[in-house]
């Protein structure tokens, strides 16, 4: 191994690339707080964005409703997503790869596709289009990724806890509520933290089931940037990245935790 | 893929009496709503593809291939050909640019910081994919940052924004975080050993390079080249707020066939069926040659 502290072309390379990744953030960073409406030069310090934002209501009501969305498909699919990873791991039956196998879809199969079948299936069925459909829509993919995310955490978990509490005269359901799923909880927590921001983030799903009924953040934010630069938009993007910062931070915190208490 | 681990069993030999009620209770609400919400109405726009000439609200013929045939015309070949082009480009782009980051991270960085590095460089994930195509857009635009910069610096300006370079630089920018670390996981693997002994037996560092680390890591990156593949081949924010009206990818002419205002429900339910059977030949790929362990863990 080359000696880690002298600077070679692909350390480098690296920095250059962190600064790539970077970049578009900071750009909107700055420009969240300059006065020009049009120009990319700057003109100021401002900070006439972020109160256009607070007093926009229907950026507002917009949040509001990515909140309910994501909050509720979220909650929902940590039971539903957790169950599925317990009984796979715990199960041998007839069909359990074709079980396992369309649970991994939403992962794979493209966002636009998913959201054209789930358009044309509530158009059959006749269901009105409206802030309830979009959850049960994303429902889909959030539960589908709860799944993944506890059953990699499953995967490492040691069974003979479990099968203690069962010698020691534990219910099944007793074992599986005081003593799988405490240990579960880091997985847990982790794969809503990632559902909740894919459910925040998700346009093409959210545009094929909102009808006139909803108007989640996204396709607020959609229908006002495919038209040209909007510098309240800014404003917006650095508080919700401020926000998912502040996720990320608990998620890598939550698996740093998980990690550790594994080790020990 | 894992096999039932033996010291679950006594959980389910308690449940004998009733040994279908466990399976049912945690399998059961999860699976009906993949089959109502996913594998239902995935079979619908197969059906529906199958109708040609099928809008809304209109009556519909009989089945047919219509829809398929439609496709075969050359303006929608370019649409598809167009989609793999930059299916393809920014693939390769992330591998060039992702390939280098990943071994440093994974080979070079101080121990100590690895994996606070690595949360660096993916963090930017977690940020809205399109708040992040937006940013793009404000780079690239004929009065934007890149331009005020090259003026700045005495270099002719150009118009970026609505071409191909930069769907390309958003696709790069938007999935190069998923390529660095599904190779990274596969170079954290690397035996470094292997690279001394080629050493001491007088390899230079660029035989042991491409003798002992590419082809050792070639799982990782035909998993990282597919899974990136994948995402960008269906791929909507990128090509709309970046590459304007040029640029019509295979989930744009989706989008308009539904939202937009052409609205021909069974050519567009045809197009989806073409891009999930492209999707799962990648998938099929993946499986026969990827590293799936590399990806499983990211």
């Amino acid at each position: 191994m080359s000696a880690p502290r002298s600077i070679t072309w692909p350390s480098l390379f690296t920095a250059l690339m962190y600064a790539f990744m970077y970049f578009p953030i900071i750009v909107l960073g700055v420009y969240s707080f300059n006065d020009s409406r049009y120009s990319a030069s700057w003109e100021g310090f401002s900070l006439r964005w972020y109160r256009a934002l607070f007093s926009d209501r229907r950026l507002l009501s917009a949040l509001q409703d990515s909140l309910t969305i994501a909050i509720v498909a979220v909650a929902v699919s940590a039971v539903l997503g957790t169950l599925m990873a317990i009984g796979l791991a715990r199960y041998r039956f007839r069909g359990k790869g074709l079980y396992r196998g369309v649970s991994y879809l939403p992962l794979i199969v493209p966002d636009i596709a998913i959201a054209v079948a789930t358009l044309v299936f509530l158009a059959s069925m006749a269901i009105p289009l409206s802030l309830g459909t979009i959850i049960a829509a994303h429902m889909v993919f959030c539960l589908a990724y709860i799944a993944v995310v506890v059953a990699s955490r499953l995967q490492r978990l040691d069974p003979n806890l479990e099968e203690a509490a069962l010698d020691l005269g534990a219910t099944p359901t007793q074992a599986l509520i005081k003593v799988l799923i405490p240990q579960l909880a880091p997985g847990i927590l982790a794969g809503c933290l990632l559902a909740f921001v894919l459910s925040m983030d998700d346009l093409l799903i959210s545009s094929f089931t909102a009808g006139g009924g909803a108007n989640p953040l996204p396709i607020e934010i959609f229908s006002r940037v495919r038209t040209g630069v909007k510098p309240d938009i800014n404003a917006l993007s650095v508080v919700l990245i401020l926000g998912s910062a502040l996720l990320a931070g608990l998620a890598e915190y939550v698996r740093y935790r998980g990690d550790r208490q594994r080790q020990l | 893929m894992t096999p039932v681990p033996s010291p679950l069993r006594p959980w389910a030999d308690r449940f004998a009496p009733r040994r279908w009620l466990g399976p049912v209770a945690l399998l059961g609400p999860g699976g009906v709503w993949l089959l109502l919400l996913l594998v239902l109405p995935t079979l619908l726009i197969l059906e529906i593809s199958l109708v040609p000439g099928l809008r809304l609200g209109q009556p519909s013929g009989g089945y047919g291939l219509g829809n398929y045939l439609q496709i075969l015309q050359p303006v929608y070949l370019r649409v598809i050909g167009r989609s793999l082009a930059f299916a393809l480009g920014s693939t390769v782009l992330c591998l060039l640019l992702g390939f280098p980051v990943a071994y440093w991270l994974a080979l070079m960085s101080p121990q100590r910081w690895r994996n606070l590095l690595l949360v660096g460089f993916i963090l930017p994930l977690w940020t809205s994919s399109l708040l992040r195509a937006y940013a793009w857009a404000a780079i690239l635009r004929p009065s934007g940052v890149l331009n005020t910069i090259l003026t700045a610096v005495g270099l002719p300006t150009q118009n970026w924004l609505n071409t191909p370079t930069a769907v390309f630089i958003g696709l790069t920018y938007s999935f190069l975080p998923y390529m660095v670390l599904i190779l990274y996981a596969s170079l954290e693997k690397l035996d470094t050993r292997l690279l001394e002994a080629a050493a001491d037996l007088g390899a230079t560092p660029s035989q042991g390079f491409w003798k002992i680390t590419v082809p050792q890591t070639l799982p990782g990156i035909a998993a990282g080249c597919l899974l990136v593949f994948i995402s960008t081949l269906g791929d909507f924010v990128v090509p709309t707020l970046l590459g304007g009206a040029s640029s019509m990818n295979i989930s744009r002419l989706i989008y308009n066939q539904f939202l937009g205002p052409t609205r021909a429900w069974g050519f567009g339910s045809a197009l989806s069926m073409v891009l999930i059977l492209a999707v799962s030949l990648a998938i099929a790929l993946l499986l026969r040659y990827g590293d799936k362990r590399s990806v499983s863990e990211t």
